[in-house]
């Protein structure tokens, strides 16, 4: 049992290495910020399995913490893109731009 | 074969890609990439840390490595240009007499270290074992890094929690990350305004 997690944990390594060569030769931005956030999925299924190779539960809080600093970073870096500022929230740049009705644009 | 053999062997591929990550760092020009690897590189530092059985290392790498560096780092782009400059011709051998000085020094100094799980060493011998034999019965928490420091110094990470907090809100409060807000927030004041003269009127 211990090999067979060994080799899922070994697939799970090559599968990060092939989004770095994505995150390396990405053309453009978007390509970039799919191959860092499929990343970090991959490194929470890493430390899943290697919490379960190395029998240490702890990694498990590990990897809730990654899921979630993953989800926020990405919601960070498109926001980024999106409005080139991190100065106003998400809900606020809405509600302002309803109000200056660029929607309609 | 036992577990932490095949651990060793996750352990060479993660520090891999750490060194691909790091190359990878230095050679590429576009910012945003390079910004984007260092979220990485923190993650899959993180993750070593995770196998050396450095919980609490590993958790702060993770929050502030890979969270709160990256989005620092993109606000930092914002303030320069997408592209870094091409480093010219000329080589900076003094940095590379530092930097190789400073890993001789490194080296030289491992044999003095004491051997990984000497009975006599430091870390073994004095207060460290109290702490392994009776976090167990005290604390009951796992890890006993965690339980040091969350428990037995537990005023001491609060106090510290609460400095980094104020630094925080002092930055904040200097630089103005408020100042986008200040429109809605007087017309938030309006509304509250409007909306208690309705209720006097009410009254």
């Amino acid at each position: 049992m211990e090999w067979v997690n060994f080799v899922i944990a070994l697939g799970v390594a090559a599968a990060m290495a092939i989004m770095l060569a994505r995150l390396f030769a990405g053309p453009t931005l978007y390509d970039r910020v799919l191959a860092v956030n499929s990343f970090g999925t991959k490194t929470v299924l890493f430390l899943l399995v290697f919490s379960a190779i190395a029998g240490r539960q702890d990694a498990i809080d590990i990897a809730i913490l990654y899921a979630l600093i993953n989800f926020v970073a990405t919601i960070a870096i498109l926001k980024f893109f999106r409005y080139r500022s991190l100065e106003i929230a998400l809900a606020q740049m809405s509600l302002r731009k309803a109000l200056d009705g660029e929607y309609e644009k | 074969m036992d577990h932490t053999d095949l651990t060793q062997y996750l352990d060479y591929v993660l520090i891999a890609m750490l060194l691909a990550v790091g190359f990878a760092i230095v050679r590429l020009r576009n910012l945003f990439a390079v910004v984007m690897l260092t979220g990485v590189y923190s993650l899959l530092s993180a993750a070593w840390f995770v196998s050396l059985d450095a919980v609490d290392v590993a958790f702060t790498e993770a929050a502030v490595g890979a969270g709160i560096s990256t989005v620092l780092m993109l606000g930092a782009m914002l303030l320069t240009a997408r592209e870094s400059e091409p480093a010219g011709a000329k080589r900076h051998w003094a940095a590379l007499a530092v930097v190789v000085a400073a890993g001789a020094a490194l080296f030289f100094a491992i044999p003095d270290m004491p051997v990984y799980g000497d009975p006599n060493s430091p870390a073994n011998s004095y207060v460290g074992m109290d702490y392994m034999s009776s976090t167990p019965n005290e604390i009951a928490v796992p890890n006993v890094v965690t339980a040091v420091l969350a428990s037995y110094r537990g005023y001491d990470t609060f106090g510290e929690t609460v400095v980094i907090f104020t630094a925080a809100l002092g930055v904040m409060l200097l630089l103005g990350f408020g100042t986008g807000r200040r429109e809605d927030d007087d017309d938030a004041a309006a509304g509250k305004a409007a909306k208690a003269a309705k209720t006097e009127d009410k009254a």
